[in-house]
């Protein structure tokens, strides 16, 4: 392709057949990056490893864990009591989904910070949102299986919410459920695309890469590489970056696993499945929560589900929606105070989705969801009256001018 | 820049940590236990107590379906020891070459023999109440280990005006405040083999303990293998942040 020659006479037959070694190079040793990447950019390599670590512990645990309604609790506490390092596969795989959606969502929120969704990087952006919904199913779907208490009425209350559209609504249901109620085909079927979806992930990840490679990585300053004196090859200065964020991530993730399991599960999980008896306050899993606080916070149950996917949804069309030309908030004083805005109200959604429905709640709930949704029109009229700072005129002056002073 | 990634992490966590925090419900009495913290570990004399607890009490009503007779060599008990416990109960086997199903002693490979073969026969024996399984009762329960401890420890006189039906007690940790299991400890309620002196606070503590070992038995070689991954984890994110500087160093 670029007519390198290895030196390794080997490699170089291998190459001529299959170009396995100059993709690498070319995506590694070749690949211009900007120079002045911060640590917030350290978290897409972190998702991946996140992937690969939960394909990986939930291939070991799918050895041992049975799809039946009857065997799964039994099945899930053998993992944990009789093979050997069941406990630590169980707890890497359970804590390596909250880890995952920490990851994802800073990865989301430094890319609106920094404008990384605007031109060229709408499909990059698109791709994310979509990865990030294949996500949001397959936690969903590897929640139930342990069939626990929570599994068992988070699955009732979620897969009902279907039920609100019209005329399809209950057809779909009663597919999901593969029945009239929440039982042993829902599992199976659940278990079944909880298997699945991630190698579909994995799939678009891999075009999530193919769209980075082809624009290149945003940075910082959100302009453009202009030449070579922007730029820095990505290995080994960003391979060894990366490596010392895994580090410091893993301290924090496995600090989890080893020394507070639980932290992020709710006890009622502990209780075996019981159609009979409903628990008392049913919260879904903490990265849904935000979404479940907006489906609470309409009074109309459709409504209230249309809001729900309608919150994701708009994220799609993110890069028209904001009107500025200018894209990292570095240069952007108005947005930067919106954007933590928007992150801090995120958060008070999320904190409203986990308490029982209430009291002063509602109104927080249903304020909060106004200022959600008040974000994006917001962003369109904020992009036409806000006077953004000067530009650098290049990464490389920029980087430069700040090492000077 | 460091800085503010850690703290937005922290806040981060702190957002997460709502939901497995909140504990709704009367104060805990909460207590000090010997596995907490990162180098915490279970005390066996005090899981062996417990067992006798559980053993002498707690089994009367309670199943413990997860656990098995083997599982208590981990206590400390000798072989013969857990034999015995095991051969305690009959079990339903076979069938055999007869084609019958036959009692035999329960050995140490059999689960935890349960008081009652059925739902409705606990319930029948127990006031209409299921007594609840135990082998996961500390996880599942908000306040874990402490909410336990208060309830056993929890058994008053109801506060005026606050009714208690018949055939239930009043316990001010349990939710609503009455629960249909009569005080299960006392002063002196077991003797403990090791001598240690029976108060009511102390039964509660060793049996919560034995609980807790039910519940997460794989807790003293968690922490133990986690003290040496982190350890191992930090000093190689040291030599990657040095190696990081010094490949740095050109572009900076």
């Amino acid at each position: 392709m670029s007519g390198y020659k290895f030196e390794n006479k080997a490699v170089q037959w291998f190459d001529d057949r299959l170009p396995l070694f100059t993709v690498l190079r070319h995506s590694t040793t070749d690949y211009p990056t900007p120079r002045n990447l911060n640590y917030w950019w350290n978290f897409g390599s972190l998702a991946l490893m996140m992937l690969v670590i939960m394909i990986l512990t939930g291939v070991f645990l799918v050895m041992n864990y049975t799809p039946n309604a009857a065997l799964a609790f039994d099945s899930v506490e053998r993992i944990m009591r009789d093979v050997n390092y069941g406990w630590l596969i169980r707890y890497m795989h359970a804590n390596g989904a909250s880890m995952f959606f920490i990851v994802v969502y800073i990865h989301i929120f430094r890319g609106l910070y920094y404008g990384s969704y605007k031109a060229p990087r709408e499909v990059l952006w698109w791709l994310g949102l979509v990865i990030y919904l294949l996500m949001m199913a397959t936690a969903f779907m590897g929640y139930v299986l342990p069939w626990g208490q929570m599994s068992f009425w988070g699955a009732t209350v979620i897969t009902n919410l279907f039920s609100a559209f019209p005329v399809v609504g209950d057809y779909i249901v009663t597919l999901l459920w593969g029945g009239f109620s929440v039982a042993n085909p829902t599992l199976n079927r659940f278990f079944s695309l909880h298997y699945l979806l991630p190698f579909l992930i994995f799939a678009v990840v891999f075009l999530h890469l193919v769209a980075l490679h082809t624009v290149k990585s945003n940075n910082p300053l959100g302009i453009e590489m202009k030449g070579p004196q922007d730029s820095i090859p990505f290995h080994p200065y960003y391979t060894i970056k990366d490596l010392y964020g895994v580090g410091v991530f893993l301290i924090v993730y496995l600090a989890f696993v080893f020394f507070a399991p639980n932290f992020f599960g709710e006890p009622d999980n502990y209780i075996p499945a019981n159609p009979m008896v409903t628990p008392p306050h049913i919260v879904p899993e903490w990265y849904y929560l935000p979404f479940y606080a907006i489906l609470r916070s309409i009074p109309n149950k459709l409504a209230g589900v249309i809001a729900m996917f309608s919150a994701i949804l708009i994220l799609f069309f993110l890069p028209w929606i904001d009107s500025s030309k200018v894209k990292s908030a570095k240069f952007r004083p108005i947005f930067k105070q919106v954007f933590w805005i928007f992150v801090l109200d995120t958060i008070l959604l999320g904190y409203v989705g986990s308490q029982p429905p209430g009291g002063p709640l509602v109104l927080i709930g249903q304020i909060a969801t106004a200022v959600y949704f008040l974000f994006f029109p917001f962003l369109y009229l904020l992009g036409k009256i806000e006077k953004p700072r000067a530009l650098p005129q290049s990464i490389s002056a920029a980087v430069l001018k700040s090492e000077k002073a | 820049m460091r800085k503010f990634l850690l703290s937005t992490i922290a806040a981060g966590l702190l957002a997460a940590a709502t939901p497995a925090l909140a504990h709704e419900g009367p104060a805990l009495d909460n207590q000090v236990w010997s596995w907490q913290g990162v180098f915490g570990h279970y005390d066996k004399a005090q899981l062996r107590r417990g067992w006798q607890v559980y053993h002498d009490i707690c089994s009367n009503c309670h199943s413990m379906n997860l656990v098995a007779y083997r599982n208590l060599a981990y206590l400390g008990f000798t072989a013969d020891q857990v034999k015995a416990f095991a051969a305690e109960k009959q079990v339903t086997d076979g069938p055999n070459d007869q084609g019958e199903m036959y009692q035999r002693p329960a050995r140490p490979s059999d689960h935890f023999v349960p008081p009652f073969p059925n739902e409705q026969a606990a319930r029948v024996a127990n006031n209409g109440a299921l007594p609840p399984d135990l082998s996961l009762m500390v996880k599942a329960r908000h306040g874990g280990p402490d909410y336990v401890y208060s309830l056993l420890t929890g058994f008053t006189d109801p506060p005026a005006g606050h009714v208690v039906p018949d055939g239930m007690y009043y316990n001010r940790a349990f939710n609503g405040g009455n629960i249909g299991m009569p005080p299960p400890i006392a002063d002196d309620a077991v003797t403990y083999a090791d001598g240690t002196k029976a108060t009511k606070q102390q039964i509660a503590k060793d049996v919560v303990s034995f609980l807790n070992w039910a519940a997460e038995p794989e807790l003293d070689q968690r922490h133990a293998l986690g003290v040496k991954v982190i350890g191992f984890l930090i000093v190689l994110t040291a030599m990657f942040y040095a190696l990081k500087r010094k490949i740095w160093a050109d572009v900076h």
